[in-house]
This record gives C-alpha cells, sequence and structure tokens, in this order.
C-alpha cells in the first residue's frame, strides 16, 4: 500500500454530561431473550486515586455468548450465535460508584497461535477526567483456563488479581474497578 | 485457528495522555502504574456491529425533537467516518450530544445559569451509509464555563462517539469550530499534545452542504485506526 495512511482523530472525554444521550433503556442487560447458558450478574464499584466512588463513568463490554462465540463476521468458529444474547453492553455508575450487567457466562474463545482464551467481558472505561477511554478485563475465579490465558499471562502475578471476579452469590460476580492507587486495576496499551 | 489481522496502535501525538494536569480531574483518575501492552486477539477485533437499538430518521435532526424549533443557529454536520488506510466505516453508529444554544446541557448537574430550551435536548444517533457519511442537523452550540481553572470556558464542541468496524475501533472525541478564540485556555482541546493531530477534530464550513435561506453546514470526517498490514506474530 501506498496510499498515505490518514492520521487518526484523537480521542476527547465524553465529560460529565453523557447520561441524557448514551445510556439507553436496557442497556445493562444482555439477555434479550431465551440466551443460553448460565446467567450471571457482574458487578462492581469505581474508585478513583483517593479512594472515592466514581459517580460519573461508564462502563462498556463486549463478550462471546455461553459457547465462545462472538457475534461478529470475524468470528468464523463453527458455532452458533445466540438469538437470545447480545454481546455488548453499556452501564452508567450509579452515585455510588456502582456497576451491574445482566448477562450470561460467556465461553472460553480462541487466542493467538493455538492457544485458548479464559472466558472474559472485554471492558471499556469512559469517563469525565478521562481524556481517552480505559481498556481492562474482566475474568472469572472459577475459570481452570484462568492459569494459562495467554492474556493474564502478560501480567505481573501480582497485579493479576485485579481482572479476576469473585464469587459474591450464587450467580454474582464482583469487580471493583481501582482507576488509580493501591489495588489499581491492569489497564491494557491496545 | 488462525491467529487474526490487528489494527494500528495509538498514532503518537495524535492521541492524549491520560494524565495531563492542565484538566485537573486527570489527576485522580489516570492510571499511575505501567499500561500491559495487548496483542489483538479474536477479542478486540470483533465488536457490536450496529452498536445498539433501531435508529429513526428524526434522531438525526435534532431540531425537530419537540413541539416547537430549538433557539439558536440551525446547522447541517456532515461528514465521513474512514479508517487510517481511507477505507470508509460503513453502516456504522454514531451518537452525538451537545449543549443548547446558550451553553447550557438538560443533565440535570449543569448548574451554569443560562436557560434551558425546551424544544431542544441535545441528543441524536446516525448510522453511516454504505460509503461511511453521515449527517445530521442540529443547532451550534455555545460556549459555557466550567471551573478547571479561573474564568474556564469550553469551545463549543459537539460530542461524538462512535463504534466501527471493532470494539477496539471505538471512539469518543469531541468536534470543534473554525476560528473559536477559546481554544488556546481549553485543557482538553490542548491535551492533544499535536499540533496538527488537535486541528484534526475542528470542522470546515461546508458552502456546499448550506440550504440557502435555513441552515449553514460544518463538515467533520473522522478517522478511526486502521488495519494491520499483516497478521500479528505469536
Amino acid at each position: 500500500m501506498s496510499k498515505q495512511r490518514l492520521g487518526q482523530t484523537p480521542s476527547q472525554t465524553v465529560g460529565p454530561f453523557f447520561h441524557y444521550a448514551l445510556p439507553y433503556e436496557n442497556d445493562s442487560n444482555l439477555i434479550v431473550g431465551d440466551a443460553q447458558g448460565q446467567r450471571i450478574v457482574v458487578e462492581g464499584k469505581v474508585t478513583d486515586g483517593n479512594g472515592d466512588p466514581v459517580p460519573d463513568v461508564m462502563i462498556e463490554i463486549w463478550q462471546a455468548n455461553a459457547t465462545g462465540k462472538y457475534d461478529h463476521p470475524e468470528d468464523t468458529q463453527n458455532k452458533p450465535v445466540d438469538p437470545g444474547f447480545h454481546g455488548f453492553g453499556r452501564c452508567a455508575t450509579d452515585k455510588d460508584g456502582i456497576f451491574r450487567f445482566n448477562t450470561v457466562k460467556p465461553g472460553a474463545v480462541p487466542g493467538p497461535g493455538n492457544s485458548l482464551q479464559a472466558p472474559h467481558l472485554v471492558t471499556f472505561v469512559f469517563g469525565r477526567g478521562m481524556l481517552k477511554q480505559l481498556l481492562t478485563r474482566i475474568y472469572f475465579e472459577d475459570e481452570a483456563h484462568n492459569a494459562d490465558d495467554p492474556v493474564l499471562n502478560l501480567v505481573p502475578e501480582a497485579r493479576r488479581p485485579t481482572l479476576v471476579a469473585r464469587k459474591a452469590g450464587a450467580s454474582t460476580y464482583r469487580l471493583d474497578i481501582v482507576l488509580q492507587g493501591e489495588g489499581e486495576t491492569v489497564f491494557f496499551d491496545y | 485457528m488462525a491467529d487474526v489481522i490487528g489494527y494500528n496502535r495509538e498514532e503518537k501525538g495524535a492521541q492524549p495522555p491520560s494524565l495531563y494536569l492542565p484538566y485537573k480531574s486527570t489527576e485522580f483518575r489516570a492510571p499511575k502504574q505501567p499500561l500491559v501492552i495487548l496483542p489483538h486477539t479474536l477479542s478486540e477485533v470483533t465488536g457490536p456491529v450496529y452498536g445498539h437499538g433501531r435508529v429513526l430518521p428524526i434522531d438525526a435532526d435534532l431540531t425537530k425533537q419537540h413541539a416547537g424549533e430549538p433557539l439558536g443557529e440551525r446547522i447541517i454536520v456532515s461528514g465521513k467516518l474512514l479508517d487510517e488506510n481511507g477505507r470508509p466505516v460503513p453502516h456504522t453508529l454514531v451518537e452525538v450530544w451537545q449543549c443548547n444554544a446558550a451553553g447550557r446541557y438538560i443533565h440535570a448537574r449543569d448548574q451554569h445559569p443560562a436557560p434551558l430550551d425546551p424544544n431542544f435536548s441535545g441528543a441524536g444517533r446516525v448510522v453511516t451509509d454504505a460509503e461511511g457519511n453521515y449527517k445530521f442537523t442540529t443547532i451550534k452550540p455555545g460556549a459555557y464555563p466550567w471551573r478547571n481553572q479561573p474564568n474556564a470556558w469550553r469551545p463549543a464542541h459537539i460530542h461524538f462517539s462512535m463504534f466501527g468496524p471493532s470494539f477496539i475501533n471505538r471512539l469518543v472525541t469531541q468536534m470543534y469550530f473554525p476560528g473559536d478564540p477559546l481554544f488556546f485556555q481549553d485543557p482538553i482541546f490542548q491535551g492533544i499534545p499535536d499540533e496538527k493531530a488537535r486541528e484534526r477534530m475542528i470542522s470546515r464550513f461546508d458552502l456546499d452542504n448550506t440550504i440557502p435561506e435555513w441552515a449553514l453546514a460544518y463538515r467533520f470526517d473522522i478517522v478511526l485506526r486502521g488495519r494491520n498490514a499483516t497478521p500479528m506474530e505469536d
């Protein structure tokens, strides 16, 4: 390709006033019908470098369905998409910094080479005071594949727990997102 | 499974740092630990294809969402979504939001003592066509004060949120207007290190799309990350 590359449009903050534009009905509920798989709640609190709850960020997640299939043309695995499930969700934090998604536990998905990635949610954080969004992942503590997940293994061992949601009830997983400071969540350069 | 073809990474200077102290609220929200470099996997190169929901024509005309016409200067904003390789980004959701002509958002937490406009909400959505084009009608937003530094004012802007072909193409930006005298003191605009890249956020006056005796027009093209030429090595 000899064509000159165009310059990327810069990222800017969503600011504090996105709430009347971006949230939509049922945005944090990925179950849109008779979804297959284990229904779960994924929730957590977002805090800042002072340890204060962050009441004005927006979390977005993208995930595979229960069999590990992404509803996207580039997922060429011979597995069905699930009409009862939508892989994208959005949730603005509440006044206490809490986010909460109703979804299904995703299946494992292919990784680089012949590797398999443990079940995870691709997670973006957008907010005031964030000129660009932050990328992280949410894994699940009760998944055997975590030990050989190719992405978790790129993370220093001591920091891996910041990416792994803990069971907080029969079907509830909890992972707090710490933007800065002690227990700071691992964010990715992508 | 074969390795996926990833996307280009951040263009140096074109994307802001997380910590930019002139913009005060970055101070306690920017990570302090180093970011972990992530190879692009199937999880990153897939994403919600249409974003969400059904988009109606009324969503692309912010001047027709209420019983009456909003106050302010009627404008048509259009442009093309492209990637860095110059390829159009078709059929993808663009969400926009803005304050009214007086510089006031309908948001409950906006305390700026400027009037609300009962005929203007300031939120719209449009899906790009097969060639990546989008167009919407609105009114020109006003400038407004904020408390970042003494006598701080945001230049007039419209917020844009885009999906694109994969989740890591996700981009939220702001469109500005040409010749705005407030750029020099705005830490959000100035948070982009490279001056040429910063100017990519400034729309240009678009005579071709003006409607005589009805509306002025601005053009704003948006460039998302392009695809790598070769697959990522593992």
